[in-house]
C-alpha cells in the first residue's frame, strides 16, 4: 500500500497547532490530576514541527505503512503531548483526550507500544528509545529501504541523558552508520530533582554527540519553524547520524509552570489553574 | 523398570548445550527464517559467531552493552524480524532486566533471549559469574516463555522452535559438556510447555531441568534398585509450567521432588510447589542452590558441594515418601 507525508502548513498554521496542543496538554492532565504537563509544554513545538511541519512521512490513515518514518518518544512520560499532537494529526479522536489515565483507556500514562496507533514505542523507563532506534533503522537497512524512507525520529530529554544506555546507543549508531536515525533533545535543563546543572550536568551536551560522531545542530526549541527546518535538515542528511539539541523551557506557554519547573514535572493543573493556563495559552507565546 | 522406551543412560561424546545455539541458528537461517542475531561481546562462548561466518548480514555485536542490545532487539523486531540476543545469565538478564520487562515483554516482541554460561556450573570464574535468580527474574515477567535444556539435543531443538512464534522466549543454556539423553532420538520430544515423561512410576516424582535430569534419572535408577519406583519427569519449560502433568503426578504418586541449578527460591521448585500448593498439595521436597551464592572450583566439585547430585535426589525422594 502506498501512503505519502502529510502536506506541509505554514507558520502561522504550525503556531496554531503548538496553541491547540498546549490546551489538550493542560486539560488532559487537569483531568486526570496527574501526568507530566511541564516535560510536555517544552516539546509542543518539537511535536508539532515534525507532525505538521511536512518532516514526518506518515498516514495517520495507515499507521503500519511499512515505509512511514517513526517517531519514538524516548522521555516515555511526556505522553500529553504525543496524545494532543496524535489526535490532531487525526490517530483518534480528541473526544479521548479527556480519557488519559483513566481505567480502561489506550491513553496510558507512560507511551504504551500501538495504543493508540500511531505510538511505535513503549516507554517510560528512561534511556531506551535511542536503542530502540538502532534496532528499527538496522532492520530498515536489512529490508534495503531507501535511505529517505523510513527515518526514525527519537525526542529524548535532557535529564534522561544522565541514563548510560543513551550513550551506548549513541556510540553504535555511528558504529554502525546509520544515517537515518535523527535524535531530538528537548533541552528544558530541569528534571525531576531540579535543576540539570546541579543534579547531574550534560554540558558541553553537544560536544559530546559530536565526539560520538554524531552530526549537531542547536535550535531554539520553541521557534517552531527553526525547529522545522533544523528537522528537515537532519532528515536530509546521510553522511551521520543527526542530533537537534532544542533549547526550551519546561511549562513553556504556562507562565506559573514556567516559573516552577521542578514543581510541574509531573501533577495537573487545578480548576482555577487551567482557566489560567487556557488564557494564556490563547494568548500566544510571548 | 518401565524404560518408557529409554535406554540406559548412553555414553555419547558429551557436549554443552550452549553449543546448540550457533548450529540451531545457521540451520534457520539455512531454512529461509528471516532472523537476526545480537551479540555482546561473548559471540565465541555464545556461539552466535557461527552465524556471523555463514550470514554476516544477519549477525551483529553491540560490544558489551546488554542494556543496548536487548532494545536494539526490540526495535529490530518492531520491523518484523524474528530475533535472537545472546549472552551470559548473569548479564541478561542481569545487566538489563528493565529493558527485557519493557521492551520484550510488555511490548511482546518476538525475541529470543539465548543465555548461556547459566548456573553455578560455569565454575572457576566464581559468583559474579554464575547465575542462580535468572529463572526467578524470567518467570516473574507476564508473557515470557522460560526454558532450560536438559542436553544439547533439547537445546537445538528449543532454538529451533522458537522461531515458530512470535513470543518472547528466555532459553537458558550451560557451560560445561553433558551427557547426550536424547541421543538417536530423531523426533523433537520438546514442546513448549509440556514435560517430557522419562520414566512412568508411581512411588514418587523427580522433577527436574536442564544439567539435573541426567542425575535424576541416575537417582530413579538408583531408587529402583532399592524397590522404590520413581517417576522422572524433564521439566524443560518451566513458563508456561507443564501444571497438568505435574497434578497428574501429584495424584498418582503423592510425593515430588524438585531439582535444579537455581535458587530454591524462584525457579523450577517454586513453580511446581505453587502448582500443588494451588491444586493438589502433596509433600514436596528440593534439590537446588539453597539460597547462597556460588564461588569459584570446577563445576563437578561445585555441583558435589552445593548438593546438586544423584545422591541428593535419592536422599530427598526418601524424605517426600517418608513424609506421605
Amino acid at each position: 500500500m502506498t501512503s505519502s507525508p502529510l502536506p506541509a502548513i505554514d507558520t502561522d498554521a504550525l503556531v496554531d497547532v503548538c496553541k491547540r496542543i498546549r490546551r489538550h496538554i493542560v486539560e488532559m492532565t487537569h483531568a486526570a490530576q496527574s501526568g507530566h504537563p511541564g516535560g510536555s509544554l517544552s516539546a509542543t513545538e518539537i511535536f508539532a514541527a515534525l507532525y505538521f511541519g511536512g518532516v514526518v512521512r506518515h498516514d495517520p490513515s495507515n499507521p503500519q505503512w511499512v515505509q512511514r518514518d517513526r517517531v519514538i518518544l524516548s522521555k516515555g512520560h511526556a505522553t500529553p503531548v504525543v496524545y494532543a499532537t496524535l489526535a490532531e494529526a487525526g490517530y483518534f479522536s480528541t473526544e479521548l483526550i479527556p480519557s488519559f489515565r483513566s481505567l480502561g483507556t489506550e491513553l496510558q500514562g507512560h507511551v504504551v507500544r500501538n495504543k493508540p496507533a500511531g505510538v511505535e514505542m513503549s516507554g517510560g523507563a528512561l534511556g531506551m528509545g535511542l536503542s530502540f532506534a538502532v534496532g528499527v533503522a538496522l532492520g530498515h537497512n536489512l529490508d534495503d529501504l531507501p535511505e529517505d524512507e523510513g527515518h526514525v525520529f527519537v525526542v529524548v530529554g535532557d535529564g534522561e541523558l544522565n541514563e548510560g544506555q543513551n550513550w551506548e546507543a549513541i556510540m553504535s549508531a555511528s558504529h554502525f552508520g546509520l544515517h537515518r536515525i535523527t535524535a531530538i533533545v528537548d533541552r528544558n535543563h530541569f528534571q525531576n530533582d531540579g535543576p540539570g546543572d546541579e543534579i547531574m550536568r550534560i554540558d558541553p551536551v553537544g560536544d559530546k554527540w559530536a565526539a560520538f560522531g554524531w552530526s549537531v545542530q542547536h535550535v531554539d526549541g520553541h521557534d517552531v519553524e527553526a525547529v522545522r527546518d533544523a528537522l528537515l535538515t537532519a532528515r536530509a542528511c546521510t553522511d551521520a547520524p543527526q542530533v537537534v539539541i532544542c533549547e526550551t523551557v519546561k511549562g513553556r506557554g504556562v507562565s506559573f509552570m514556567a516559573e516552577n519547573p521542578a514543581g510541574w514535572h509531573g501533577k495537573g493543573p487545578s480548576d482555577e489553574q487551567l482557566a489560567q493556563a487556557l488564557r494564556e495559552i490563547d494568548g500566544g507565546l510571548t | 523398570m518401565s524404560s518408557n522406551g529409554w535406554a540406559a543412560i548412553p555414553e555419547p561424546p558429551p557436549a554443552a548445550t550452549r553449543e546448540a545455539y550457533g548450529p540451531a541458528l545457521v540451520k534457520l537461517a539455512e531454512a529461509g527464517h528471516d532472523i537476526v542475531a545480537l551479540d555482546a561481546d561473548l559471540s565465541a562462548s555464545t556461539g552466535g559467531n557461527k552465524l556471523a561466518a555463514s550470514f554476516p548480514e544477519r549477525w551483529f555485536t553491540v560490544g558489551a552493552a546488554e542494556q543496548n542490545m536487548i532494545s536494539i532487539a526490540a526495535g529490530l523486531a518492531s520491523t518484523g524480524k524474528t530475533v535472537y540476543a545472546a549472552s551470559f545469565a548473569v548479564f541478561m538478564p542481569g545487566h538489563c532486566f528493565d529493558q527485557i520487562r519493557v521492551q520484550i515483554a510488555q511490548q511482546r516482541m518476538n525475541v529470543k533471549l539465548i543465555a548461556s554460561h547459566g548456573g553455578i556450573s560455569v565454575g572457576e570464574d566464581g559468583a559474579s559469574a554464575q547465575a542462580i535468580e535468572d529463572l526467578a527474574l524470567m518467570t516473574s515477567l507476564p508473557g515470557m516463555n522460560v526454558v532450560v535444556p536438559s542436553d544439547a539435543v533439547e537445546a537445538d531443538w528449543a532454538i529451533r522452535r522458537a522461531a515458530e512464534d512470535d513470543e518472547p522466549w528466555y532459553i537458558r543454556l550451560g557451560r560445561p559438556k553433558l551427557p547426550i539423553i536424547h541421543l538417536g532420538v530423531d523426533e523433537p520430544r520438546f514442546e513448549l510447555g509440556r514435560a517430557e515423561v522419562i520414566y512412568l512410576e508411581d512411588h514418587v516424582t523427580l522433577i527436574a531441568c536442564g544439567l539435573m535430569v541426567e542425575p535424576t534419572m541416575r537417582a530413579a535408577e538408583s531408587l529402583a534398585q532399592e524397590g522404590i519406583g520413581a517417576r522422572v519427569l524433564n521439566m524443560a519449560t518451566i513458563k508456561p509450567l507443564d501444571e497438568a502433568e505435574v497434578i497428574r503426578a501429584a495424584e498418582e504418586t503423592g510425593a515430588i521432588v524438585c531439582a535444579e541449578e537455581h535458587n530454591v527460591i524462584g525457579g523450577l521448585g517454586a513453580a511446581v510447589a505453587r502448582t500443588l500448593a494451588l491444586h493438589c498439595p502433596v509433600p514436596m521436597e528440593q534439590v537446588g542452590i539453597n539460597d547462597t551464592f556460588g564461588q569459584s572450583g570446577p563445576w563437578q566439585a561445585l555441583l558435589n558441594e552445593y548438593g546438586l547430585t544423584s545422591e541428593s535426589v535419592v536422599e530427598a525422594a526418601k524424605r517426600a515418601i517418608a513424609r506421605k
